[in-house]
């Protein structure tokens, strides 16, 4: 065997040599792409925050008629507020001042999609933080009060960055809010049962 | 550049056998003895040595908050009272290190400017401005978690504003806001890996980026107040005729800067450590509530000026683009300013003008930005950010426009 023998670089099959180069570095990336998949599973909720995420329960036949109710479904407060039949009818006349009047932008269940975003229309179940920057919005259920204005037909005012919001969750122009209040997934297994994290789909439940 | 370098002396004894193994000696002498920087810097050029002095003083105390501070949704709040309250000089620890998070951005803001009065950014100084751009980047990253981690109700509320801005990206936003807080709200796991990105990732990150700073600064040398190149007129020994070793003489210069910054800095720590609400909000002194948004959200003075244009514009993921838009546009500033001068001293009227109203407007929306989003105030935030954007966006224009005044062969520099 010739000691020490240097290949001259006219002699090295480039070709060659790039591709194994290539070769290499191509393994070498998928393999740092699935070495990081865990790391950046560990990010995603976890099993404890998952199950902390479970569907909870209210009774609406405890709240008065034109009150409010706030409970915790998956950290965020959730308003559930029972309309009287003149709240229900203040729904309709300012559709022209909304940017949204259909929700077809909005995210909501396909059975709150309608007039009144909600299952039944004296029962109103909306995700409580503003969607512009996740505030919470303030209840200003009086209608043409002084602070709101004439045109203002009850509804929500977020403090933060004076977002406004109807009795349906839905968005006034001006508003720096671009969609109406998120609704979550909710059902009625029996009459004015509410659980709010579960509905006929399972979408959404944890 | 053929530079001379001083022979470097054959040391005998402990420094001989140091310097064989490791380079003490030719470090000093190519970084800083012989390292040649223009002799007219001003007042300007103190800021890049305080916010490496800031960044010191930030880890320091860092180090020892971690010592006392309990990460964690029910013990970040109290750690934060204990170390106020119980912690020997704890309560001077935690408003050095509240305070030197405000200086940080004081010192930055003014080295930028600084950047732009002399055209510090410009060829062959593009890269250096990128590199300090992104230690900006990581600064803002870091001062905003480390804001979330006393867990006051501004913590959580600003943590909320923030995070969600991430929601305005299409398709990807929901469950990537998810994926960043670890939860369906601003939780635990939110609270516990912005710690760990505030102590451990992001300072690494910082450090790293400021060294490649100031080797890509050893590269091209400093510019100066005149905006020439001092390495085009070398005298017989290599070393430019205008530049003096930047050891013993800026060091020295800027210990001055350092003494009359520490004068500052301490009179704020130990008289008005909250500044008015500016440094360390009043909301922040109550623990964080999920089921109640303080009246006012407004972060921390230094984001101010972004936080107005989010809120200036109606349509949400328009605000949070243009928020963005506002930070990142200037890395592109190198390529816009097409003006044949460097510095503002022979820039025509017209580039000095544009300088002082975006000056004015970035000093604007950060004072909007602490005032409720309503009337007047959105009013005003739009035109500034209209002003703010035509800075930039113009610049091609302008920066052509009129005729600079002609640049000296040699920097302006009068002996004291």
């Amino acid at each position: 065997m010739a000691e020490n023998v240097v290949v001259g670089d006219d002699e090295v099959d480039q070709s060659r040599r790039k591709f194994l180069t290539t070769a290499t570095v191509a393994t070498g990336a998928v393999g740092a792409a699935f070495a990081a998949v865990p790391f950046i599973s560990s990010w995603a909720p976890s099993e404890r925050a998952k199950a902390a995420g479970a569907p909870v329960e209210l009774d609406v036949s405890k709240i008065d008629s034109g009150q409010m109710a706030i409970v915790t479904w998956r950290r965020q407060p959730i308003y559930v507020v029972r309309r009287t039949p003149e709240m229900v009818g203040q729904l309709k006349g300012h559709d022209e001042l909304l940017k949204d009047k259909d929700s077809a932008d909005s995210d909501q269940p396909d059975y709150a999609k309608n007039e009144y975003r909600a299952r039944l229309p004296e029962v109103l179940v909306l995700i409580g933080t503003c969607t512009h920057l996740g505030c919470l919005p303030k209840q200003r259920f009086e209608a043409h009060s002084a602070e709101m204005g004439a045109y203002w037909p009850g509804g929500f005012f977020c403090p933060c960055h004076g977002s406004r919001f109807d009795l349906a969750g839905r968005v006034f122009n001006g508003s720096p809010a671009s969609v109406n209040l998120r609704i979550p997934p909710y059902s009625f297994p029996s009459s004015l049962k509410l659980v709010v994290g579960v509905d006929e789909t399972q979408k959404g439940a944890a | 550049m053929a530079a001379v370098q001083a022979p470097t002396p054959q040391r005998k004894g402990f420094l001989g056998w140091l310097n064989k193994r490791l380079p003490v000696d030719e470090f000093m002498s190519t970084q800083l003895t012989g390292y040649y920087a223009p002799k007219n810097f001003n007042i300007w050029y103190f800021f890049g040595s305080l916010a490496l002095l800031v960044l010191v003083l930030q880890l320091a105390t860092g180090i020892f908050l971690t010592m006392f501070y309990k990460p964690g949704e029910l013990t970040s709040f109290d750690s934060v009272e204990y170390i106020m309250r119980e912690v020997n000089y704890g309560w001077l620890i935690r408003y050095l290190h509240s305070t030197g998070a405000s200086a940080f951005f004081i010192v930055v803001y003014l080295h930028m400017f600084r950047a732009f009065l002399y055209g510090s950014y410009r060829a062959p100084r593009e890269l250096l401005w990128i590199l300090g751009m992104l230690v900006y980047l990581a600064l803002m990253a870091e001062a905003f978690m480390g804001y979330v981690l006393p867990w006051g109700n501004m913590s959580f509320w600003g943590a909320q504003v923030i995070v969600n801005l991430f929601s305005t990206i299409p398709a990807i936003g929901p469950p990537l806001v998810e994926w960043i807080r670890g939860d369906y709200g601003i939780a635990d796991s939110t609270l516990n890996r912005f710690f760990s990105l505030h102590v451990v990732a992001v300072p690494l990150a910082l450090l790293l980026l400021v060294m490649l700073h100031l080797v890509a600064l050893r590269q091209t040398g400093s510019n100066n107040p005149d905006g020439i190149e001092i390495k085009k007129n070398l005298g017989p020994d290599g070393h430019p005729v205008d530049g003096i070793p930047f050891h013993p003489y800026y060091t020295i210069k800027d210990v001055v800067g350092v003494g009359v910054f520490f004068i500052l800095f301490t009179i704020v720590v130990f008289f008005v450590p909250t500044f008015g609400g500016l440094f360390l909000e009043g909301p922040n002194f109550e623990p964080a509530n999920p089921m109640s948004t303080p009246e006012h959200i407004a972060p921390v003075w230094y984001f101010t000026p972004y936080y107005a244009i989010l809120r200036a514009v109606p349509n949400q993921r328009m605000g949070a683009l243009l928020m963005g838009l506002a930070v990142f546009v200037f890395f592109l500033v190198p390529w816009l300013d097409q003006c044949k001068v460097k510095s503002m001293r022979y820039k025509p009227f017209i580039s000095k003008l544009a300088l002082a109203v975006f000056a004015v407007s970035f000093v604007a929306l950060g004072y909007l930005g602490l005032q409720p989003a309503e009337g007047l105030y959105v009013a005003l935030a739009r035109i500034f950010t209209v002003l703010y954007f035509g800075f930039f966006i113009l610049m091609p224009i302008y920066s052509r426009m009129g005729t600079p005044k002609p640049e000296p062969t040699r920097v302006t520099y009068h002996a004291h």
